[in-house]
């Protein structure tokens, strides 16, 4: 135990004597709250439409200034053919075109050929033209229903189904209180595996590891000194993150913070255990560190922070048991905006122990201290 | 020339003998783009959510089944009181409760206007957005039917859509390019800064130093591995995103690679102004990865588009590569624009790629001066 407590007190010099580890502490949780969580938004603000009207009518005019007054479109170009909207996709001038046949208002008055429209789309961004295509066939569908109910008609003759959504728990939908959980994730991962591993592999690769083993320094001694100082790290800085996300994005915390704590405590167990294996397979720091990427990117990728995990087919669900990164980032989610409790997430609290059991029992099976 | 070519033999032997990376440098991209081209997606589908029906009536046991039959929903619960809603929520398996009111029905055919109620689960902002499009969508599609069936006499507009580039809304559109630009930083950039670095750190660059070569031969050296491995990977994934997603290079290969090539320039030129700046593996690689990985990931508009984000991100993200470069990826593969269309982005980056050439080959005489003392 003596011996122990020396060698953490060895690590613990040795960081605070590392001048960029030591300012790297302190800069990455604050680069990644502050620059991070205000840019990942799928919020769209406004979509470019260009409108080219054949028509010239009051009608057409009509449907342009609905289409001006939603918040939502801005009329970005008025092309005056087809080809010229054309360009405009192709250049990515505009998002969407929209063209009114000349024809237009005569068939909303009863002609025989019924009035139609020409929406082009620019669909790289799938999901985005799908949401401005359903706001634009919206309006469309409301200007359509104006029109009919003000030739007299019954408003029973033309049903409609209005929905009013309420958001709980983020009343406004802001962003940042959405990303901002699972942002915290990304830090704990990216110091835990990062920091660690690397540290873990430089000493093997320049050779101090070997000095180390000479020493009568028993196996569980030179790993708990090793993955302490980054536990505790990891911690420190997961507290400077929530602060921030307190201080400057007035972030809620609905649950229990100290439950929020040892689902981190438990996650960043099964994250140095990861590193511990990991610096195990790799010989250089280079290795290490596209082997700790691929790691990181799939987890955060796969763990439902960006995207939907009810999209994904089976197998990439399937492949969510194994992956902490999901597992906490769900769990941030309900304790800090819906405060949900114990019971709540006590599954996924027992598979993130399972985890963290397996994989640090993994790793310490596999690191040698050859003497 | 001679002594030179038995140098870059050695340092592309130094890299194929490490078997380890090699696997990486391949298998992150195709990982990638099996993951982005399968796994995730930005839309939702399948999404677990409870009704709450106090209409019980014909028109809302139809809308239910609707929803319920939509490849976006399926009914996990049928709750009986509001009360029920929250700890569904905290238990977190729906992503929204709909509501209907008791008179539905009759309000519906009476007043022509009936009203759901949708509460999402605001802690996932974009799933509540999205559910609330799809329901709104779908329960439009119902009204549209009937208004159609009782006014067939009325003049009903119909738009035509046509989705240009991406017809059957695919999101792995967006993040091929995105893949092709984070690959090429991290194999150009990265790599080369640490190469170098590590040569330093261990002090054998001195070795290097006082061997017959020239300081400009030495660094090209290094760099010229790097340069083909990253074309390679390029190709690599064209050939992926060609056969196992049927996404072709609808423009031209050739401005394509060109376009590539002068990235990988870009790259390798930061990478070598990094690895005049820094003495530490360590430090290398956290330059790289807060000054180009995470611009590459965030500013790029690869996943999240930069015209979302606050003002200031999309001035700044002017003054990075990857902007220009995943935009320029995209208008060539995905719409087919040709060289008029990029001229201006492909001008930006051989201006970018000039300067920081310029900037390391200063700083790198500077190193080596203090080295030769």
């Amino acid at each position: 135990m003596r011996k122990l407590m020396f060698l953490l007190r060895k690590e613990f010099r040795q960081i605070r004597r590392d001048k960029f580890m030591a300012r790297a502490i302190i800069a990455v949780p604050l680069l990644q709250m502050l620059i991070l969580v205000p840019a990942v938004t799928f919020e769209m603000k406004h979509i470019d439409l260009a409108i080219a009207d054949h028509d010239h009518s009051p009608a057409s005019r009509e449907l342009i200034s609905r289409l001006t007054g939603s918040s939502f479109f801005r009329v970005c170009a008025t092309p005056e053919n087809y080809s010229q909207a054309d360009d405009l996709l192709l250049a990515g001038d505009a998002d969407m075109a929209l063209i009114i046949p000349d024809d237009f208002s005569e068939g909303l008055a009863g002609a025989v050929n019924p009035p139609r429209l020409q929406v082009m789309i620019d669909a790289v961004n799938a999901t985005t033209a799908q949401l401005g295509w359903s706001y634009l066939a919206s309006i469309v569908r409301d200007y359509n229903r104006d029109v009919i109910m003000s030739t007299g008609a019954a408003p029973s003759s033309i049903p409609g189904i209005s929905v009013s959504p309420r958001f709980w728990y983020n009343p406004t939908l802001n962003y940042k209180y959405y990303m901002l959980p699972g942002i915290l994730v990304i830090l704990i991962t990216a110091i835990g595996l990062m920091m660690c591993g690397l540290n873990l592999v430089r000493e093997k690769e320049i050779g101090t590891s070997e000095q180390i083993n000479v020493t009568p320094v028993k196996k569980w001694e030179l790993i708990t000194s090793k993955v302490i100082p980054f536990f505790i790290i990891g911690l420190f800085d997961l507290s400077l993150g929530l602060t921030i996300g307190w201080i400057v994005f007035n972030i809620p915390f609905e649950g229990s913070l100290l439950l929020f704590f040892a689902c981190s405590a438990i996650f960043l167990v099964a994250v140095l255990g990861l590193a511990l294996f990991l610096s195990t397979l790799a010989s250089t720091m280079q290795q290490f560190l596209y082997v700790a990427f691929f790691f990181i990117m799939i987890f955060i990728l796969m763990s439902g922070i960006f995207t939907p995990t009810e999209s994904m087919p089976l197998w990439a669900q399937q492949f969510n048991w194994v992956n902490p990164v999901a597992y906490l980032m769900r769990i941030n989610r309900m304790v800090m905006l819906k405060g949900s409790g114990f019971n709540d997430i006590a599954r996924d609290m027992g598979m993130l122990a399972v985890l963290a059991f397996t994989f640090i029992t993994f790793a310490i099976r596999a690191y040698r201290k050859r003497a | 020339m001679k002594k030179f070519m038995a140098f870059v033999k050695k340092e592309f032997q130094h890299i194929f003998r490490d078997y380890r990376t090699l696997i990486i440098l391949f298998g992150l991209p195709a990982a990638q783009i099996l993951i982005f081209g399968y796994a995730v997606r930005t839309d939702l589908t399948n999404a677990g959510i409870a009704v709450l029906d106090n209409a019980h009536d014909v028109v809302s046991a139809e809308l239910i089944t609707r929803l319920d039959a939509s490849e976006f929903f399926h009914i996990k619960y049928f709750l009986n009181t509001y009360d029920e809603i929250d700890p569904a929520f905290k238990k977190g398996k729906i992503k929204a409760v709909i509501i209907f009111p008791d008179d539905f029905a009759e309000r519906l055919t009476r007043e022509g206007n009936a009203t759901v109620s949708i509460i999402a689960d605001g802690s996932e902002g974009n799933n509540a957005n999205l559910v609330t499009g799809y329901t709104t969508a779908i329960l439009n599609d119902y009204s549209a039917g009937l208004t159609k069936q009782l006014t067939s006499a009325m003049p009903v507009i119909i738009p035509e859509v046509r989705m240009y580039f991406n017809p059957n809304l695919q999101s792995h559109f967006m993040f091929i390019p995105g893949i092709i630009t984070l690959i090429l930083i991290l194999i150009s950039a990265l790599m080369t800064s640490v190469t170098i670095v590590r040569e330093k750190e261990f002090g054998t660059m001195e070795v290097l130093l006082v061997s017959p070569l020239k300081p400009w031969q030495i660094i090209l050296g290094k760099v010229a591995p790097y340069f083909f491995l990253s074309l390679v990977n390029v190709i690599v994934i064209l050939l992926m995103a060609w056969f196992v997603f049927d996404l072709p290079v609808k423009g031209s290969i050739s401005l394509l690679i060109a376009e590539c090539m002068l990235y990988i320039l870009l790259g390798l030129s930061i990478g070598i102004l990094i690895s005049a700046s820094v003495e530490k593996i360590m430090n290398a690689i956290f330059i790289s990865a807060l000054g180009l990985m995470l611009p590459t990931l965030l500013l790029s508009g690869f996943i999240f588009p930069i015209e979302n984000m606050p003002k200031i991100y999309d001035y700044v993200s002017l003054f990075l590569p990857p902007r220009w470069f995943v935009e320029i990826i995209r208008s060539i593969m995905i719409k087919g624009a040709g060289f008029g269309y990029v001229w201006k982005g492909t001008l930006i980056l051989a201006a970018m790629t000039l300067f920081f050439m310029l900037l390391s080959a200063r700083k790198f005489k500077v190193r080596l001066g203090e080295g030769g003392k």
